[in-house]
This record gives structure tokens, sequence and C-alpha cells, in this order.
């Protein structure tokens, strides 16, 4: 706007400086107005955004556990398996034939199904793409999978099985 | 291509699918008279919009609520853990009562501005279902917080169709699901609230906004009688619709307000061991049924006096609805005069019974 060519007729030339204040102006105002509007939407916008968000920072708190304690879970049979949630996520307990105990994320790192501990086959399987994944070390063996699935810390006592981050 | 020129060709490409400029030829030429009652014709645009801002506080009310047994967990979770619930809950509250103040507003402004009168009969009566439907939204919202207080107002609000002869036990049960009010009752409430409601209301709301579209709006009489060159008014577009927005604007600023500095408060959980708290009352809008029921119980007492009460109270409404077809235009103005003291009347009985019903609380 301000590089207009304006035309001025003779004797109309203090009328200029008179439009440009006057620009101005309109432009403060304009620039004012605005800028009261996006506080205003704001300032709805934020309540709202943080009433929707509410579950996903409750969540936030729930994901910083560190460990968790099965009860009794020390009781599970050789060669079974014992689903629990770490946090929010699923993950599993497996008791294995040869009396090793393993824990690791349930959460096949392809799209997030839940896997499934297959004790015949020896291995974990995501029924979703086919995923396959090594039941001792969470390494992903076969199928889409690009990661292994991440493996828990186990101490077992008297009275139940502690699982917490490696 | 400059942005100009890509937006021209972006409208030209709509308008001749959609024909907008054919719209907005329609709205250029769209008046709305100028007088000293004028102020009133805010009123509908105000209902309107607090009808979406329920909408829209609803939508987010439903996304934590849980009807059933639990409703009453789920509410206490809006109100005290969500981030900003009660604020919300709270616009959801304040809002319906003043959506009901405003329609009750515009439908005075209405009955007095013979805006009734040909050919916009149907704008009333298709007004006037809206407020019925309004008023049982407000009736069915209020229960499903399920706290001491939605309690009792639905086990008493629903002893009025229950006075109803004969069928009336039937339909009661039928709306309680049941004969107690419990969880089946908050389920089917909440399905008539949020469903069965608002997929009647809104074809009806369109009707309504689509009559107002067609005829414009009315002029009062002796607006009307003036010649048409001392008769004012200003377009539509952009003069009527800027200033509506502003009331938008102050209606959202006036909401804000109430329900930020007024948080809507939660009960304790509905029990139905626990004896009515004292003092408990109607909400304002059915204030006034409630206390001419409560007169008329007094002359004749017991089941003569709710069935004489309902009798009155439907005749009374019949007599509202129907006045399009009493008052008509005529030139004697008998009828005309005849409907404004009815309007008056009405006014002055709803006033004076629900200010004697909530001096009658304490």
């Amino acid at each position: 706007m301000s590089d207009q060519v304006v035309l001025v007729e003779d004797g109309n030339l203090p009328n200029f400086a008179e439009d440009l204040s006057e620009l101005r102006t309109r432009r403060f105002f304009l620039a004012a107005a605005g800028a009261a509007g996006i506080l205003y939407t704001a300032a709805l916008a934020y309540p709202i955004y943080r009433y929707l968000a509410s579950p996903e920072e409750m969540a936030l708190s729930a994901t910083a556990v560190t460990e968790v304690t099965l009860k009794d879970a020390q009781k599970l049979p050789l060669g079974s398996v014992l689903m629990f949630k770490f946090g929010t996520s699923p993950a599993m307990l497996i008791h294995h034939a040869d009396g090793r105990w393993i824990a690791l994320s349930a959460v096949c790192t392809h799209l997030g199904c839940t896997v499934q501990y297959e004790p015949q086959a020896d291995r974990i399987h995501c029924a979703c793409h086919g995923g396959v994944y090594n039941p001792y070390t969470g390494a992903n063996v076969s199928g889409p999978p690009p990661k292994p699935l991440k493996l828990f810390k186990v101490a077992v006592s008297e009275a139940g099985v502690e699982v917490s981050r490696a | 291509m400059t942005t100009k020129s890509l937006t021209t060709s972006v409208y030209d490409w709509v308008d001749e699918r959609l024909g907008l400029s054919e719209l907005a030829a329609f709205a250029r030429h769209k008046t709305v008279p100028v007088h000293a009652q004028s102020f009133w014709y805010y009123w509908g645009g105000i209902s309107l919009f607090l009808f979406l801002v329920q909408c829209f506080t609803g939508v987010l009310l439903l996304v934590y609520y849980r009807p059933g047994a639990e409703a009453y967990e789920s509410v206490r979770q809006i109100t005290f853990v969500m981030h900003f619930g009660w604020l919300i809950r709270s616009a959801h509250a304040w809002s319906a009562n003043l959506m009901i103040f405003s329609i009750l507003v515009h439908m005075f402004s209405v009955y007095f501005m013979k805006a009734y009168r040909k050919p916009r009969e149907f704008g009333w009566l298709s007004g006037m279902a809206l407020l019925g439907i309004a008023s049982v939204f407000g009736f069915s919202g209020y229960l499903l917080p399920m706290d001491e207080l939605s309690y009792f107002a639905t086990k008493v609000g629903l002893e009025i169709p229950a006075a109803i002869p004969v069928i009336g036990p039937a339909i009661a049960n039928m709306l309680r699901g049941g004969p107690e009010v419990g969880e089946f009752t908050v389920q089917r409430f909440f399905a008539l609230h949020v469903v069965v409601l608002p997929a009647i209301f809104l074809p009806l709301l369109g009707f309504h906004l689509w009559l107002v579209q067609r005829y414009g709006n009315a002029a009062p009489p002796s607006e009307e009688a003036k010649p048409a060159a001392d008769r004012k008014s200003i377009p539509f577009m952009p003069n009527f619709i800027r200033k509506d927005l502003a009331m938008w604007l102050i209606s959202l600023n006036v909401l804000a307000l109430l329900a930020s500095v007024f948080p809507w408060t939660l009960g304790r959980q509905a029990d139905s061991l626990v004896p009515a708290p004292a003092g408990i009352h109607p909400e304002w809008y059915f204030m006034s049924p409630f206390e001419m029921l409560k007169l008329l119980g007094n002359v004749l007492p017991g089941e003569s006096g709710e069935i004489a009460g309902l009798l009155l109270f439907t005749l009374g409404i019949g007599l509202w609805i129907l006045i399009p077809f009493y008052d008509i235009d005529k030139p004697s103005g008998q009828h005309a005069r005849a409907a404004h003291y009815f309007g008056l009347l009405a006014v002055f009985a709803l006033l004076a019974t629900t200010a004697i019903g909530y001096w009658t609380i304490r």
C-alpha cells in the first residue's frame, strides 16, 4: 500500500500528510483488533485444549513408573506367561521351561498390536502382521518388526516378582 | 498467478457449482426494520448462539461423561479431575439457563409485536415447539449428574405426567425406566438428551430459521401503520449481522463471566435413603408452574387439585399456542387488544408465581 503512486493536484499537497497519518491510525487499529482477536481465541482455546489433553497428562505420570511388583507371580508355572501393565503399556512375564524368568514389553514394534507368547513354538508372535520375536532376548526374528521388544530386569522373591526398567 | 486472481478463480469455480453469488445477491437485498423496539430483534439470534454453545460444550462433556451406574462418578471426575472440566460443565449449565431466558424474551417480544400474524403463523408454532423441546432438554439434562438435586427434581417432575388419569402411571414408568429413578432413568434420559431431542430440535430449528429468511423480521403494528416513506430499515448484510455478532460476543462474555465466577456446583451423590434437603426447589424456569400447582393444591386438595391444575395448564398453553388464529389483523382491533391483555396477564402470572415460589422457600 505504501508504494502506491499518489497523484497530487496543485494545491492539494498538505492533504498528503493527513492521509498518511490516517492510514497509520487505521493500520494501528487493525493490528490491535487482530491481536485482541488472537488473544481472545487463545483464551477460549487454552482451557478446551487442557480439558481434552487431561488423560494424556495423567498417562504421562503413569509412564514415569520405573518398576512394578507382581504379587505372587513367583508361583507362575514353567512354560507359561503372565500379562501385566508396565505403567500404561502391556508387558509380559514369561517363566520359561528351563526355569528362566524373562519380562518384555508386549507392544509389537511394527504397528503397536499386543503380541502373544506361544510356548509350543517357543516364540513370540504378533497376529496382526505376522511378526516373530525371540522369547529370551526380544530380538525381532522375522516378519515386519523393525526393532526388538524392550527387555525388563526381573527379580524373583518369596513375595512376588519385581520388574524394572533395564 | 497472484493471490488475488487465485482467490477469484477459486471463488468462480465454487460459485459456478454452488451459486454463491445468488445467495450474496439475496443477502444484499434483505433488510431489517429500524424502530423503537428494534432491540428485541437480537434475542432470537442470542438464543441461536447459546444453542450453538450448548452443542459445543455438550460434545466436550460427552468426551468424559458416562451414563448409567457411573454417571455421578464421571461428572465428579469432569468437575474435579479433568483440567478446566468445571469450566466446561459450568458453561454448559449456565448457557442452558441463559438460553431458556433468551428464548422466553424472544417469545414475549414476538408476542407483543404481534409477529405471529399472517404469514408468520408457522414461525410462532415452530418457535413454541422449540421452546417445548428446550424445556425437555433442560429437564433431561438436569438428571445426568445424578446428584441429590437432580434425583429429587426428576422424581418430582415425573409426578406431573403420572397425574394424568388412567395412562399417567404407565407413561411415568416408561420415562423412568421402572418404578424408581435410578441408573436406567439416567441411561434413557441420556439417550433423549443427546440423540432424540437434537434429532427433533435441529430440523425444526432449520425450519424456523428458513421462515425468518423467507418473511423477514416483522415490524410491530404501530410501525406497520406508518406510511412506507417514514419506515426506516438497515441492510441485513453487513449492518445487521455486524450488530448481531456483537451481541453474540457480549453473550459469550456474559457467559464466560458467569461460568467462571459462579461455577456450577455438584451436590452429594443421589441416594434414595437420604431425605430431601431443606429448601429444595425447582429451577427458576419451572418455578412458576410448580407454584401454580401448589397454590391450586391449597384450594383443591388431593387428586382433584392435580387434575384441575393439569387441565388449567393445558388450556392456558393451548390458548397461547393458538393465538395467531384468534388475533388476526382486523380493523376493529378488539381481538388484538384482548390478545395484548392476555399476554400481560401471562407475564404477570409468571412473574408473580415465580416471586411467590422463591419467597416461600425460606
